[in-house]
């Protein structure tokens, strides 16, 4: 640990990165470049890359992990609501996932605390539970997003979460106690139960240091509670009195998604809700179109059968291997020319026209038979 | 057998055949692909970790004399590293599935002054689609040697031993200028000086960051032993030189390796791909030490037949070819190292004279049809 310290700091050492980062250091270093050989000396120095060590791993439900991440110097922090891609080694495959980190934006040392739920086809967050150990060194890239509290702070805030959807809302909150925030803060939280709920002890301490901020959890499969069932208008009204009134952030899985949206559009207040989704939600289009025609890969010469998923999927199913990241439409590193055919975006459910453009792979699946320049 | 059938040029076997040995191929492939995992990922990296301490400590046990001779093994093994088992296989795709942006085709580059970008079409798309026909695939003497009866005898190539050699020591830089098709300009005049000059813009930007690195920084970074640096960096880069070009030479002109007229590229199909590509290439036998410093293309036909699966795999695979190969009397050319480079000297000499037909009869287009003579492993 100290070791690492010493080593990090030694890169933060502004003329020896001044020297590393010369032309005549990178030409020296042409065409791998310094950060090929400062790899050996220490994992996680790098002049130009965003990566971080583990520094500590624990679970706080049975189907969750939280890990910290000390990282380097290239990071240059983020909105409380942004995430981040992180990229992991698993089985020799590098597999890149997003998450939202659930500290204060104001943490020291730029210090990051992700909590991801272990979902039976979880890679990475597995990894987090299993394999990772303290000191391991993760990929990771600038935060993105739009979801994040607004520069000039809403008098009254409504955090809406489900599951582990509470992440980006409790970065939102930590940082808004953290600044000082007095005015009314109300955390509506959803979990199935209470052993489900992460963060349940810190947020329960919260209410109790802070008058302006109550936290209301529901438990969805503790009927008769007092504190169950699912999002409804009569829950938001009898719980949140005034709610209208409040600037609202909402995460979570996208039936409560959709069911916070009717309940907004419903008394005229969609647009003080902000929302963010962390799967890709697959709609249902009104017309379901049959599974047809096939997918044409030009520049590696392949046709494969539509088999109807997504085309990410598809591709590295016929065998080829597509950049790709986040696999749910957000780093846009699988965008691929398409050159002709329909496609059918997942999120949206609305069908492209024709002609060529670029489209996300992962999001997007053939509608009849589709080219790609891939 | 008086219908003219486009599969003759290879050997006599029936379009069924071909499928069969198609699919079986296809199978070999789509298996190992389906066992890629951890293994393969620990040893490109154990491989790229090694050439870095190769390459580092090469340079520095350069600038002192009395470690400089292992100062310029260290480094000409570094290049050579670097070239073959990583560089010419990560840029084939065959570590892609990692989707590790360092070990990716994509974005890497290597030690040599060509560029990536060129060498990915000239290599991965030319040479490996149209691997061994005239006209079509420039590894074919590189515009600058003789190497198949297919092409036609010009004065120049009297000077087919001498220019081979000059290839040999100059390689990274004939490799280098290999897109441009310089004899276009030199010697057919299809090609202009202004066409020429823009294609050489950004195999210049590569190449001046080349030599300057090897020939001007770390020689004056050596500062009273600049020569002993300047010296150790030439040998360096004349070793891998002439041992890539040996190494490639090897794996596509013994004499048991054949060339094709353009021809055979009419309605090809996956199974006649295969074996063209099994009929083009040659192997040669070593140690394990030898492979490796091969960029395993001493398996040059394994490689060949699926140029996207990791190197490493080859040799493992190698039975399995084989076993295809007696199955339908098909050649699995291989010998060891001094006999395919003496058999491709051989064709260098005697290339150099106007001879006139190929040694065995190959028809063109199909054009007499039916069973034709396969063309004789080991019978040059």
């Amino acid at each position: 640990m100290s070791h690492q310290r010493t080593t990090r700091s030694a890169l933060r050492a502004l003329p020896l990165r001044r020297l590393l980062a010369s032309r005549f250091v990178q030409n020296l270093t042409y065409p791998h470049g310094v950060d090929h050989y400062l790899a050996p000396l220490d994992a996680t120095w790098s002049l130009t890359e965003v990566r971080a060590a583990v520094t500590t791993i624990r679970q706080q439900t049975h189907d969750s992990v939280t890990v910290t991440l000390a990282p380097n110097d290239n990071w240059r922090g983020f909105c409380a609501g942004q995430y981040v891609r992180v990229s992991v080694d698993v089985a020799g495959v590098c597999h890149t996932r997003c998450f939202s980190p659930a500290n204060s934006a104001r943490t020291a040392g730029g210090a990051l605390e992700l909590t991801c739920r272990i979902g039976p086809r979880s890679v990475v967050s597995r990894y987090f539970a299993t394999t990772c150990k303290v000191g391991d060194v993760v990929r990771m890239a600038p935060a993105e997003g739009t979801f994040a509290l607004p520069e000039t702070r809403p008098a009254q805030v409504l955090f809406i979460s489900g599951g582990s959807g509470i992440t980006p809302v409790m970065a939102m909150l930590r940082t808004l106690l953290d600044d000082g925030h007095t005015g009314r803060i109300v955390f509506l939280h959803y979990a199935r139960t209470r052993a489900d709920q992460l963060y349940a002890a810190e947020l329960a301490a919260l209410a109790q240091q802070h008058a302006n901020l109550r936290v209301l959890p529901v438990y969805t499969r503790e009927v008769g509670t007092g504190a169950d069932g699912h999002f409804d208008a009569a829950q938001l009204d009898a719980g949140v009195p005034g709610w209208t009134q409040m600037e609202a952030f909402l995460c979570g899985p996208a039936g409560l998604i959709a069911a916070v949206q009717d309940v907004f559009a419903a008394r005229g207040v969609a647009q003080r809700l902000h929302v963010e989704r962390f799967a890709v939600t697959e709609k249902v289009g009104a017309v379901a179109a049959p599974i047809a025609g096939e997918v044409r890969y030009v520049r590696s010469e392949r046709v494969a059968e539509n088999r109807g998923a997504n085309l990410l999927d598809q591709a590295e199913a016929a065998g080829l291997h597509p950049e790709c990241g986040c696999r749910m439409g957000i780093c846009h590193s699988c965008t691929t020319r398409k050159l002709s055919g329909r496609v059918r975006d997942l999120c949206t459910g609305e069908v492209s026209g024709t002609g060529e453009e670029d489209i996300q792979l992962c999001v997007c699946a053939p509608v009849g038979t589709v080219t790609l320049d891939l | 057998m008086n219908t003219p059938d486009p599969i003759s040029p290879y050997r006599d076997l029936t379009p069924a055949q071909f499928e069969a040995i198609g699919q079986r191929f296809d199978a070999i492939r789509n298996r190992v692909r389906g066992e890629l995992g951890r293994r393969d990922a620990d040893y490109i990296h154990a491989l790229v970790r090694r050439q870095r301490q190769l390459e580092v400590g090469g340079r520095v046990l350069m600038i002192l004399p009395p470690t400089w001779p292992l100062g310029v093994a260290a480094l000409s093994a570094a290049k050579i590293l670097d070239n073959m088992e990583i560089g010419h296989n990560v840029m084939h795709g065959q570590y892609d599935w990692m989707h590790d942006p360092a070990i990716n085709s994509k974005s890497f580059e290597w030690d040599t002054a060509d560029t990536a970008k060129n060498w990915k079409k000239t290599h991965n798309f030319e040479h490996h689609t149209f691997t061994n026909v005239v006209g079509r695939d420039h590894d074919v003497g590189y515009g600058l040697l003789r190497m198949s009866e297919d092409q036609p005898w010009e004065p120049r190539f009297l000077f087919n031993v001498p220019l081979a050699v000059v290839l040999h020591t100059f390689f990274q830089h004939f490799v280098a200028v290999q897109n441009m098709k310089l004899e276009d300009f030199l010697i057919y005049k299809t090609k202009t000086r202004e066409q020429l000059a823009a294609e050489f813009k950004p195999v210049w930007n590569k190449m001046r960051k080349q030599l300057a690195r090897d020939y001007l920084w770390f020689p004056l970074l050596a500062g009273p032993f600049a020569p002993l640096v300047l010296v150790g960096n030439v040998v360096a880069n004349f070793t891998r030189n002439v041992w890539a070009c040996a190494v490639i030479f090897n794996g596509h002109f013994p004499e048991q390796a054949e060339q094709f007229p353009e021809s055979v590229l009419q309605n090809e199909t996956r199974g006649q791909w295969y074996v063209r590509q099994l009929l083009g290439s040659a192997n040669f036998s070593g140690g394990k030490l030898m492979h490796i410093a091969s960029g395993n293309l001493s398996f040059q036909v394994e490689h060949h037949l699926f140029p996207d699966l990791p190197a490493h795999r080859y040799h493992e695979i190698s039975p399995e070819v084989q076993a295809i190969c007696h199955d339908y009397g098909l050649p699995y050319n291989t010998g060891s190292f001094w006999k395919q480079t003496a058999s491709t000297w051989t064709r260098i000499l005697r290339l150099s004279f106007p001879t006139g037909k190929r040694r065995e009869a190959t028809p063109v287009n199909g054009g007499t049809g039916g069973a034709q003579t396969p063309s004789l492993p080991l019978a040059a």
